[in-house]
């Protein structure tokens, strides 16, 4: 009689999905479950010491402060270097363009203490800047030069297909109508980006809230100055507090959820507004 | 081969796609299922394929019980609406494949496999394109290219789903000749699902109407054009009139208006639907005229061998629509002009009664084109 | 994260399309001031600091940047990292193509939710992924006492290392297969299977083709990040020299014992990396445009 209800025509369902599965449990899941069991055995008054101390309490508004702060400036320059390649031809433009890309191939370290070495007293930059009473490395202004550096391709990469996308029309319709090329760009073009830029600037500053790598070098670790709150996760460590590594973990991770959930959020928007798949 | 489909149910979510459809497709006949879009005729299709499961009842092929055979083992060719034509292989390997994924044992040899698909792109006229990418064909070409791939397997039955529906207007009008052609050269089995009643009566031996997952009617083309079963083909199938009626005695009226008397099946103050094809109208000028129902010529459209008179009902039937198809003479003959008011009497009239057509009304709106 | 697949299409230049046209133009003077702009902060943030590495791994010349690369922590940093690169890309890979088979192919509930833990590795801080595997299998860790009474290390070992590449690296392959194999429907599988084709047959002939280019993208920004990362490993690793020492972290260590020209040095072969990485996304993006433009014409 009738076929059963699990039919499919393509082979392999249950093999794929199981796989899938048993692999991501293996390796994410359940490691990740372990932090919130770890952390559960803290006890609420023992959590909370750990994760309000005064030197972690600092680490955090440096993080966040200065993520805050790169993701800006990255959606401003880096809506901008789009445009820059989308709308204009200039010699050197492939190779700008394939060097966006530079800060997810560039291991962090690398990074690090190359921007360490430029922004230096004696650095290239840093030279330039000494006489005007600007230090950059080791301190906060540090911390952010590095952020910016690891956030921009994501603000590139994210507005980059919508612009390209964009047909001429729309901005022919809007001059048509009277506007000048201010109003269309306002009026037409950004909104239409805008919800792209958004999740190019989450996605920025959610990279830049965990980034470690790239920071330690040049941020000079000072208590209360300039330490982010990953490295207060290794310090724990290295102290053998596990319990305090994972309190502040916990939190950390926490933060993480909510800006998947809001990166994803933005990117269903952005699906919406253009009519593309992300 | 035969195919039989007995008692088949289909639901997706809360939607029922299919509601017990029971068919018999005799061997070597070329049958279209003709209805409109989520009517369910693809759903079928693909459940006659094996790519579909159906959720009760029974596919059988020349006889045999074949709800358990996978899709793999049925001896199906099937031609997808967009082609699905392999991207990345050229025609010849597209053709090819059906061949070239059999068992070892079966699989016939590299110049066996040459010659076969040689033979069929000849069949198809395109053994000129044999090196190309599907990208690199057009709509109509590819279109042939899917049906080769489909025949190299030598299949038992040939299922076509849209055959023609991705195509411009031109292409599928050659396209359905060539395939009728086709069909009687190779009398293989063949099924297609279309939306477009021209294609089907045109091209099918056979047409089976399906609406809201079920079957309405089955029939030559002749047969479901000329006697259509129910409300639902008669407005699917070429253009229509509608009449909103009520029987009086032996006669069915039009809010005041007289539309037709003769014996009538209905009991009396029955609500019913009247149908007339265009040219089964009568236009009458004589003002002294008292039966048929009043409408007033909005436009005349004279550019054919047949002029085609809109106008817009009066009376009981103001707000509808109706269309009249009689000759350029006539047309001169009663002097008609837009903006006269003038009575359309029927020479044939199939009537319906309401109640039992409830459900049809729904699906097709715009019945009076 | 990588915003990466997005990219896979619409290659060339297509900016004459809007300087060609009086409503989608700027003012001459507004364009350049954009230009300059936008590329004057490139050079500063991106381009200076690459040219940095290469300047100052040769400051002290040639020998010094031989010797360094021919030490032999630094030889056993490098086999380490290439070490930790074999294993975890290949598990990815297969990782991706199994989650991306039963994602697109098939309907069933969860979906959006089982691509979103998938992709939660990419938001998770890289030290945070350290600390989780040293949770689970550290001395004071769930599988703790076990491993130590079976004489088994797997945190400040090897093992631990290539565990917290496998995490960091986890959603590559996958993200970048799911939206391609998305796009591409199943019709072409289906096409295969009523031609008398066999599971593995579809996916040889008919799936891989197909999303050949995508796989091969996933995987060298797979193996990019699997060579370079540091955060995680730094965590796992405990720097033992020419034991667990990968090659960001032999950078690391070389740099803060102030031996500066040693730790460029080192860290210029891993910048090379980075530049063979996108010279070869580069072109597989200019072949996956080429594809793509065959199959849209």
């Amino acid at each position: 009689m009738a076929a059963s209800r699990t039919f499919r025509v393509l082979p392999g369902f249950g093999l794929s999905l199981g796989y899938t599965l048993a692999w991501l449990s293996l390796i994410v899941l359940i490691p990740l479950v372990a932090v919130f069991v770890k952390a559960g055995s803290l006890g609420l008054d023992h959590f909370l010491a750990a994760v309000s101390s005064p030197r972690v309490i600092a680490s955090y508004k440096l993080t966040f402060g200065a993520s805050l702060i790169a993701a800006l400036i990255n959606t401003f320059f880096g809506l901008m270097l789009a445009w820059a390649l989308v709308r204009y031809s200039f010699p050197g433009k492939r190779l700008v363009d394939a060097l966006v890309d530079l800060p997810f191939a560039l291991p962090t370290a690398v990074a690090g203490i190359a921007l360490t070495a430029l922004y230096a007293k004696n650095g290239w930059v840093g030279k330039l800047l000494e006489p005007l009473g600007i230090q950059v490395a080791f301190t906060p202004l540090g911390v952010l030069v590095a952020l910016v550096f690891i956030g921009l391709p994501f603000v590139v990469r994210t507005v980059q297909p919508i612009l390209e996308d964009l047909d001429t029309e729309y901005e022919e319709a809007a001059v048509s109508l009277g506007a000048n090329r201010w109003q269309a760009f306002r009026y037409v073009v950004f909104p239409t980006v805008l919800p792209a830029l958004m999740t190019g600037f989450a996605m920025a500053f959610a990279r830049a809230v965990g980034e470690y790598g790239s920071v330690i070098f040049i941020a000079g670790n000072i208590p209360m100055v300039s330490e982010i709150t990953p490295l207060m996760i290794i310090t724990k460590l290295e102290q053998y507090d596990y319990a305090g590594a994972t309190a502040i973990a916990v939190v950390m991770l926490l933060i993480s959820f909510v800006l998947l959930l809001v990166i994803n959020g933005l990117q269903a928007w952005t699906a919406k507004r253009t009519g593309r798949e992300r | 081969m035969s195919i039989q489909v007995k008692n088949i149910r289909k639901e997706f979510g809360s939607f029922t796609a299919l509601k017990d459809v029971s068919l018999d497709f005799p061997t070597g006949e070329l049958v279209a299922l003709l209805g409109p879009s989520g009517c369910g005729k693809t759903t079928l299709l693909r459940i006659i394929a094996g790519l579909e499961s159906a959720d009760s009842g029974q596919v059988l092929l020349d006889g045999a019980d074949a709800s358990d055979t996978h899709v793999r083992e049925r001896q199906v060719g099937f031609v997808f609406q967009h082609y699905a034509l392999f991207r990345h292989m050229s025609v010849f390997d597209n053709v090819a494949f059906g061949m070239r994924m059999k068992p070892r044992r079966e699989r016939p040899s590299e110049s066996a496999i040459k010659a076969k698909v040689t033979e069929l792109l000849k069949l198809v006229q395109l053994d000129w394109v044999a090196d190309r990418f599907p990208s690199q064909l057009s709509g109509g070409q590819r279109q042939r290219i899917a049906l080769a791939r489909a025949l190299a397997v030598e299949p038992r039955v040939l299922l076509l789903d849209e055959p023609f529906g991705a195509l411009d207007a031109k292409v599928r009008k050659e396209l359905r000749r060539w395939l009728r052609r086709l069909h009687d050269e190779l009398h293989i089995t063949s099924i297609f699902v279309t939306h477009d009643q021209e294609e089907a009566l045109e091209v099918a031996d056979r047409v089976v109407l399906m609406d809201h997952g079920k079957v309405e009617q089955v029939g030559t083309p002749e047969e479901v054009y000329r006697h259509p079963a129910s409300p639902f083909v008669y407005g699917f199938l070429g253009s229509v009139n509608l009449f909103h009626g009520r029987v009086e005695g032996d006669a069915v009226h039009v809010g005041d208006d007289l539309l037709f008397r003769d014996k009538v099946a209905f009991g009396n103050g029955a609500e019913v639907f009247a149908f007339a094809r265009p040219h089964e109208l009568n236009i009458v000028i004589d003002p002294q005229e008292t039966s048929g129902v009043a409408a007033k010529i909005s436009r005349i459209l004279a550019f054919g061998v047949t002029a085609r008179i809109e106008l817009d009902g009066l009376n009981g039937s103001t707000g509808q629509l109706f269309e009249v198809e009689i000759t350029r003479d006539e047309v001169a003959r009663l002097g008609l002009e837009e903006g006269q008011a003038v009575r359309l009497l029927p020479s044939r009239l199939r009537v319906f009664e309401r109640e039992k057509a409830a459900i049809a009304e729904g699906s097709a709106p715009n019945w009076v084109i | 994260m990588s915003g990466a697949a997005a990219v896979l299409h619409g290659v060339g230049d297509q900016a004459g399309r809007f300087e060609s046209k009086a409503a989608t133009r700027e003012p001459k003077l507004v364009k350049w001031a954009i230009l300059g702009t936008s590329l004057t902060f490139f050079a500063i943030f991106l381009l200076l600091p690459l040219v940095a590495v290469f300047v100052e791994a040769f400051r002290k010349g040639w020998e010094v940047y031989i010797s360094a690369l021919i030490d032999a922590d630094a030889i056993s940093a490098i086999k380490l990292t290439l070490i930790a690169a074999a294993i975890s890309v290949p598990l990815n890979l297969f990782f991706g193509v199994a989650a991306a088979w039963s994602i697109t192919k098939f309907e069933f509930r969860g979906k959006h939710l089982l691509i979103t833990l998938i992709d939660l590795p990419f938001s998770v801080s890289p030290v945070v992924s350290g600390l989780i595997y040293i949770l689970v299998f550290g001395a004071q860790g769930w599988f703790g006492p076990w491993l130590a009474e079976h004489d088994l290390k797997v945190v400040f070992a090897v093992p631990g290392i290539v565990l917290a590449t496998i995490f960091v690296t986890f959603p590559f392959v996958a993200r970048e297969l799911i939206p391609l194999m998305e796009a591409q429907g199943k019709d072409e599988e289906e096409a295969a299977v009523v031609l008398g084709a066999k599971g593995w047959q579809t996916f040889w002939y008919v799936t891989l083709p197909n999303v050949k280019w995508g796989l091969l993208y996933g995987v060298i920004l797979c193996n990019a990040r699997a060579m370079g990362e540091f955060g995680a490993v730094s965590v796992v690793s405990g720097h033992i020299r020419g034991m667990t020492n990968t090659m960001p972290l032999h950078v690391e260590i070389l740099y803060n014992e102030y031996q500066f020209a040693a730790a460029f040095a080192v860290a210029s072969l891993l910048a090379l990396l980075a530049l063979v990485t996108l010279v070869i996304k580069t072109w597989v993006e200019h072949q996956a445009g080429k594809a793509n433009q065959l199959s849209e014409e």
